[in-house]
């Protein structure tokens, strides 16, 4: 079974590209990992199109967490899990986490092979209950 | 609806959208990220480019190919959630027209679930939900009445304190500016209207 594969959300190239340096560093090469930033016109923000070639680059057949900034972030992410066909939607999550210690603890989780659902509850500890 | 009917809403609402740009910027640098003009400009040049196409299919079918362009081409958070209003407006929509209230109120609502918020938040579904209201009242008058309800909205939406988007980092900062998604959305109910009533 393969691990779950992860990917980063963030308004800015440099930080998505930032935090998946992290993951990489200190999780290696045991999780697919893909992070997009910027919106469609080249500026800060996000989009659902470059979201969706994103969990395709990460994409496991154990799923895919996602981990996002700021509110566009999370909305845009959510509307490209919709997006997907049937098949796929069921197996991405939109994790409440904060993105860099998410993606890195997500990662961490997911390189033991731990399922979906076990990747995104160790990245929402992080969040204030 | 015919084609050409349709060829003018969706040009007119482009046009409108796309000539505001920079007051819908302004608003948002006030309260938000300073995006709103530009992703809206953005998303509306991709939509006004594929007006032919767009005009010749069915309502319901129509009213998909322009949620899908705002969803893909806005960015921001504004692009899923006008997107939302009207890829849900799509499935609702029968192909004349004629369930537009009932269709309309389950669009506002798929709004709602995409952004978690509720009325009174300060964003686009204070201006929205008067106008749901008002379609579903009806009335000969409607088409006059729709711009005035919208626009008093979007002014309500001025001393509001916003708790959801961006603006809501600014907590009471955000009080005294028009929120720039109801101000948005405003404007395209305003242009709907002005072309529907020549």
């Amino acid at each position: 079974m393969a691990n779950v594969g992860i990917v980063i959300v963030s308004h800015s190239p440099k930080i998505a590209e930032g935090a998946a340096d992290m993951v990489r560093q200190m999780v290696g090469d045991g999780v697919n990992l893909a992070y997009t930033g910027g919106d469609p016109g080249g500026g800060l923000g996000t989009g659902v199109e470059s979201i969706l070639d994103a969990i395709d680059r990460a994409w496991s057949e154990a799923g895919v967490a996602i981990l996002v900034d700021l509110g566009g972030a999370e909305t845009n992410s959510e509307m490209a899990v919709e997006m997907l066909d049937d098949e796929r939607r069921g197996r991405v999550v939109v994790c409440n986490a904060p993105i860099v210690e998410g993606a890195v603890m997500a990662a961490t989780e997911a390189s033991g092979g731990s399922t979906l659902e076990a990747v995104r509850r160790t990245a929402e500890e992080l969040s204030p209950q | 609806m015919t084609p050409a009917v349709l060829h003018r809403l969706i040009v007119a609402v482009s046009d409108d959208v796309i000539a505001h740009a920079d007051e819908l910027t302004a608003l948002d640098q006030a309260v938000g990220d300073g995006d709103h003009g530009i992703n809206m400009k953005r998303g509306f040049d991709a939509v006004r480019a594929d007006a032919q196409a767009t005009a010749e299919k069915p309502l319901p079918e129509a009213l998909k190919a322009i949620g899908t362009q705002l969803v893909m081409k806005v960015g921001g958070a504004s692009g899923p959630l006008y997107g939302t209003l009207f890829l849900a407006l799509s499935k609702e929509i029968a192909p004349d027209g004629s369930n537009l209230p009932a269709a309309f109120g389950k669009a506002v609502e798929a709004v709602k679930a995409r952004g978690k918020s509720q009325p009174g938040q300060k964003t686009m579904l204070d201006v929205l939900t008067p106008v749901q209201t008002a379609l579903a009242e009806g009335g000969a008058d409607l088409r006059a009445r729709l711009p005035i309800v919208a626009a008093s909205a979007a002014e309500a939406t001025v001393p509001m304190l916003a708790t959801r988007g961006r603006a809501s980092f600014l907590g009471e900062r955000s009080v005294g500016h028009m929120d720039p998604g109801a101000r948005s959305t405003a404007l395209m109910v305003a242009t709907v209207c002005r072309v529907l009533e020549d």
